[in-house]
């Protein structure tokens, strides 16, 4: 007997019947990579100038904060290079506020691909995450080789530790992302009320700011935000211990596992409610 | 073979849940074709969504032995910024068949012409389920899930559909969604009828029909 007869969640399911848990893995790796390719059609186009406004944007953002830094000048700044500053920050400021709000809207253009049994929402979810992390990550290099070719700005002193950085503040973007995408589905003002929290989470995340140049209780209270304790590792692992960088990276841990498992629920209650009902 | 066992859908409304499907049951064995007769708003179109696996019951199994295709509906399947020929390859990719021979099929029976490089939302219902047609005929299933969508076609997409799907297809198995008796007797071997959540099932087409006849003057 084919295995699906009893399966109470047929979405994730295999399109034929017999298929082992490997063939079902395969088909769910394709099904995203199908979802990237079209995620890919209508985030960049056809054209190639929506694909460089992926490296424009970051540019605009650095020269501005150089601009600033340069004029304002901060003791912090003595032996740390502005521009390595402004890349380090926006760069991983993308990797999880352009994640979460592009994952307000990603069930809805995409609802009718869920009439294949094979998508799932989970899925139309994963594809954006990938596409997102990807253009984050794909900047983040891009910029550094940039600002590095003209002398602007040095290479990571540990590049390790920066890896280690860039993926945490990845993995939080994914689990903001879940949580942020599933809310948005249920509800639809959350995407208003979005959209001014993720400005001042912006403001507070450490982007445009050394933390260590804050007050001790300052400093306190924005180690709460799990971003501000990756990016402050991910510009340790940048400079080298030049001044004192703030982080809890076991905090971190928790609040992304927490996240992670909150958007996992989240969104298979979507699942279970139908998304297309 | 499908087997719809003891299946239950409800959907939250305003002040509760509302039973669209009430312990439904249904067998479709390889080659049949079977008619689902109800009124707008009876639960056909949630029986067909369930039976293509495209959302869950909340009691009851779905054994589904065979390919079943998606449900062949006006409304889904394809993402609508998408142009036709991005959505065929989408739907390739997804069931992990090879694209490229596919689309001069795709092309000639959807009869599309350049609108298969235009975006879905500009299309037509009948450009829409002619696309679907031709696409889900590129993927060769075992059974079609056929959801009205043969109503809006022009005489001439009827007959092929005639030709290719009742015809060529003719060991397939189809479970056909509609409220027109004339289509189902044409084209069913027995019928079954959704009245208040219930399936109702008859031997034979016309007993099917009279049944539904009978309960549809009431409400």
């Amino acid at each position: 007997m084919p295995q699906s007869a009893t399966n109470p969640m047929p979405q994730g399911a295999a399109p034929w019947p017999g298929a082992s848990l490997l063939e079902s893995l395969r088909i769910q790796l394709r099904v995203i990579g199908a979802l990237l390719m079209r995620e890919i059609l209508t985030r960049y186009g056809r054209h190639n100038i929506g694909f460089l406004w992926l490296f424009v944007q970051p540019m605009i953002f650095v020269l501005m904060i150089t601009l600033v830094w340069t004029t304002v000048r901060l003791r912090h700044f003595d032996h740390m290079s502005i521009v390595a500053f402004a890349v380090t920050g926006y760069s991983s400021l993308m990797l999880w506020r352009n994640t979460a709000s592009r994952c307000m809207n990603a069930v809805n253009p995409n609802k009718s691909l869920l009439y294949h049994r094979q998508v799932t929402v989970l899925d139309l979810f994963f594809a954006r995450i990938i596409l997102e992390v990807t253009a984050a990550t794909m900047a983040f290099v891009f910029l550094v080789l940039i600002f590095w070719l003209v002398s602007a700005m040095p290479l990571p002193s540990d590049p390790l530790q920066v890896f280690v950085g860039w993926g945490m503040l990845a993995w939080f973007g994914l689990g903001l992302a879940l949580v942020v995408g599933a809310a948005a589905h249920r509800f639809p003002t959350f995407e208003k009320v979005w959209r001014p929290v993720s400005f001042v989470l912006f403001l507070c995340s450490g982007v445009m700011f050394p933390v260590d140049s804050l007050p001790p209780r300052a400093i306190e209270i924005l180690l709460w935000l799990p971003m501000v304790s990756g990016l402050e590792y991910l510009r340790e692992g940048y400079f080298g211990p030049v001044i004192t960088f703030h982080y809890d990276m076991l905090y971190m841990t928790g609040a992304n596992l927490v996240l992670t498992i909150a958007g996992l629920l989240a969104v298979r209650s979507i699942t279970r409610h139908g998304a297309l009902a | 073979m499908i087997i719809v066992q003891n299946v239950t859908k409800r959907y939250p409304v305003r002040g509760g849940l509302r039973t669209v499907l009430n312990d439904v049951n249904l067998r479709v064995d390889p080659g049949e074709k079977v008619g689902i007769l109800g009124r707008n708003g009876s639960g056909k179109s949630t029986l067909i969504r369930l039976i293509g696996g495209v959302e869950a019951p909340d009691a009851g199994t779905i054994h589904r032995g065979m390919r079943v295709s998606w449900p062949l509906a006006l409304s889904g399947a394809f993402q609508p910024a998408l142009t036709g020929l991005d959505n065929l390859r989408f739907i390739c990719r997804i069931y992990g068949i090879p694209i490229e021979d596919k689309i001069p099929r795709v092309q000639e029976f959807s009869e599309l012409g350049r609108y298969l490089y235009e975006p879905c939302k500009n299309y037509s219902s009948g450009m829409r389920s002619r696309l679907a047609f031709a696409v889900s005929m590129a993927v060769d299933f075992d059974c079609y899930l056929i959801d009205e969508i043969t109503a809006v076609g022009d005489d001439r997409f009827r007959e092929r559909c005639q030709k290719e799907l009742f015809e060529k297809r003719a060991d397939r198995s189809f479970i056909i969604v509609s409220h027109s008796p004339s289509y189902i007797r044409q084209r069913c071997d027995r019928t079954a009828v959704l009245l208040k959540g219930q399936l109702h099932h008859f031997s034979t087409v016309e007993e099917g029909l009279s049944f539904y006849r009978e309960h549809s003057a009431q409400v």
